[in-house]
């Protein structure tokens, strides 16, 4: 990357001895959507909170736009915000709270009402002007809180979990939206989730963090089908782990169970009689011997659940339980649990775990 | 009805006409100034007296201004503590409680020592600085009130979050005192404020002490020379305290509401 338009360097953050966010490094292109995503206590918001200023890193430089703002107060960043509270404020119709930040830059009252308008056009709420926060649901409240970030133009839009107070339905066409607002706008905007699926979907990219570090940095392709640690893997979607032993490392075979799968050019260093674990993705199992899959593994159905379209069965092969998903056919009954099974994949499709 | 139920209403009967027998006899008291019949010549009295427009006057006069003092002190310091300095609220709390263990006459006596005319803050030295000093004293006497209806106020907005989306908008901390959290706990300090101008109008130790033309000494005053007059000036008090209590009520029908609710 060239020339970043945000870019985070080395940045550390402790409380008293404790700390919460290491060396952690980034950089955002102008117009690009990223995601921190990571499980509680990761440090993701940490970050987020140091970009806006509400948190100083203990080491490190924050740069936007060429501008080093690390010791900057919020209020002199041109940053926008939205919380996973909404934190819209209660005394204020939804037009003054769109207007707040134009209002205290000091933008005449003719160019505040014309914002504030086009704003509202924007989050398809143009009727709302005049109510009260506590006269919208959670999904107007939100929208509204995301105009007021966007009104007064800034450089980066910073989204804390904005959709996690929000019922499924609600969150699933809110994010569709950010991200379409984002987009037509060409805002640079972080996005704090703990939620994979709201990552995967919306993103550029994702930085997966543990442990107050980013694990990997990427594409929601790349993160999902070639993570790099054991900690992504297991985090991002549903994943299979398998434990094998290697049985010749330079011809790269490995056996899982009683049986042999060939992984060559994936060991990574591995030497004959290592323990290694193996994962596979659900969508990458087939249920039986099919065309183009070019390993499989035997073993006998241990749990069917019928899901409507899908039906997930886990199939117990050895010490180990594999889980995958197939789809609902009425033609075809259901497998009974404690049936014999074999179940089949390409080899390719199989991650070593390091 | 239930056993249950008659007792409940038996105590109930019991305090009303505790509270109410007393009153009612005031009241009716107050009214017998012309004899064989009732009249309210008492209160014409009480209220055409020079000495009662003026002292009260002086006394509405300095609970605006205790009023003032007490907001200036009470809602930067509580929202303060609530957003940054939370480990500090138990020691704020139980200063803010001092005002109700430590007798006026101690606090006022505190004063005259510290501040008379040959000490190095002789604010006893002129009738502008005993009045501050006053003021001062009823700010101090009204702090529990106050800071607790503040705090109490602050309670019900989620004020750290309130106060960040202000400032990444740009808001200073002028702006947002004024502009987002007093607006939301106005309901509160209002509160706060009525409960002061209460506690002022009747005040009579430090008024007293610091010989200060305010209404406590002149209800005082009164109450030891005639006998229809106070009985007046008494219902008169209660009744600008129950206006106070009232307004409290009717305006906490206009709170900002939360707008924080699960969707």
């Amino acid at each position: 990357m060239a020339d970043p338009f945000l870019s985070i360097q080395h940045v550390r953050k402790s409380f008293g001895a404790t700390t919460v966010v290491e060396d952690f490094n980034l950089d955002v292109e102008r117009g690009e959507f990223v995601s921190f995503l990571g499980p509680s206590g990761c440090g993701k918001t940490t970050v987020l909170r140091m970009v806006a200023g509400f948190e100083e890193p203990s080491a490190g430089t924050i740069v936007v736009g060429g501008k080093d703002i690390t010791r900057l107060k919020p209020n002199q960043r041109n940053v926008g915000m939205v919380f996973q509270a909404y934190a819209l404020f209660p005394n204020l119709t939804v037009a003054q709270n769109i207007g707040f930040g134009l209002k205290v830059a000091g933008m005449p009252r003719a160019d505040i009402d014309a914002r504030v308008a086009e704003m509202l056009g924007i989050i398809k709420l143009p009727q709302m002007a005049d109510r009260y926060p506590y006269q919208l649901s959670g999904g107007q409240q939100q929208r509204i809180a995301l105009a007021r970030a966007i009104a007064p133009k800034p450089k980066l839009l910073l989204l804390d979990e904005p959709l996690s107070a929000l019922d499924a339905k609600v969150r699933v066409s809110l994010r569709e939206e950010i991200r379409s607002i984002q987009k037509k706008l060409g805002i640079t905007t972080i996005f704090v989730t703990h939620d994979q699926e709201e990552a995967l979907s919306i993103s550029d990219r994702i930085a997966v963090m543990y442990g107050g570090k980013a694990e990997q940095v990427g594409t929601p392709f790349e993160i999902y089908n070639r993570p790099a640690t054991k900690f992504v893997a297991n985090f991002v979607g549903t994943l299979n782990v398998l434990e094998g032993t290697v049985t010749d490392a330079a011809a790269g075979t490995v056996r899982v169970n009683s049986e042999q799968v060939s992984l060559k050019g994936k060991l990574n260093g591995s030497k004959s009689g290592d323990t290694l674990s193996l994962a596979l993705r659900p969508e990458a199992i087939s249920l039986g011997r099919q065309p183009g899959r070019d390993s499989s593994l035997s073993g006998e159905i241990s749990e069917v659940h019928f899901l409507g379209s899908v039906i997930r069965v886990r199939v117990g092969i050895g010490g180990n339980t594999v889980s995958l998903d197939t789809f609902n056919s009425p033609a075809t009954p259901p497998p009974a649990v404690g049936e014999k099974a074999e179940i089949s994949f390409s080899s390719s499709d199989m991650l070593v775990l390091h | 009805m239930k056993s249950g139920k008659f007792w409940a209403w038996l105590v109930f009967a019991l305090g009303a006409a505790y509270f109410f027998i007393p009153l009612i006899a005031t009241v009716e008291f107050s009214m017998r100034m012309r004899r064989g019949e009732y009249s309210f010549d008492a209160y014409k009295v009480v209220l055409g007296d020079a000495r009662f427009q003026a002292t009260f006057g002086y006394s509405v006069l300095a609970a605006v201004f205790t009023i003032i003092l007490g907001v200036l002190i009470v809602v930067p310091a509580a929202y303060w503590i609530r957003l940054r300095l939370p480990q500090l609220r138990p020691i704020v709390e139980f200063i803010t409680l001092l005002p109700l263990v430590i007798p006026a006459i101690v606090i006022v006596f505190g004063y005259i020592r510290m501040y008379g005319s040959n000490s190095p803050l002789p604010f006893l030295a002129t009738d502008t600085g005993t009045n501050a000093l006053l003021v001062i004293g009823y700010a101090t006497l009204a702090l529990p009130y106050m800071y607790r209806a503040v705090d109490t106020g602050l309670r019900t907005i989620d004020v750290r979050t309130l106060t960040e989306a202000a400032q990444i908008l740009g808001a200073g901390w002028g702006t947002i005192i004024t502009r987002v959290i007093l607006p939301n706990v106005l309901i509160a300090v209002l509160s706060g404020a009525f409960l002061t101008f209460a506690i002022v109008i009747g005040e009579f130790t430090m008024a007293s002490l610091l010989n200060r033309p305010a209404f406590g000494p002149y209800l005082q005053n009164i109450g030891a020379n005639r006998a229809y007059e106070p009985a007046a000036l008494a219902i008169i008090a209660f009744a600008i305290t129950w206006g106070c209590m009232s307004l409290i009520q009717i305006l906490s029908r206009f709170a900002p509401r939360s707008a924080n609710r699960p969707n």
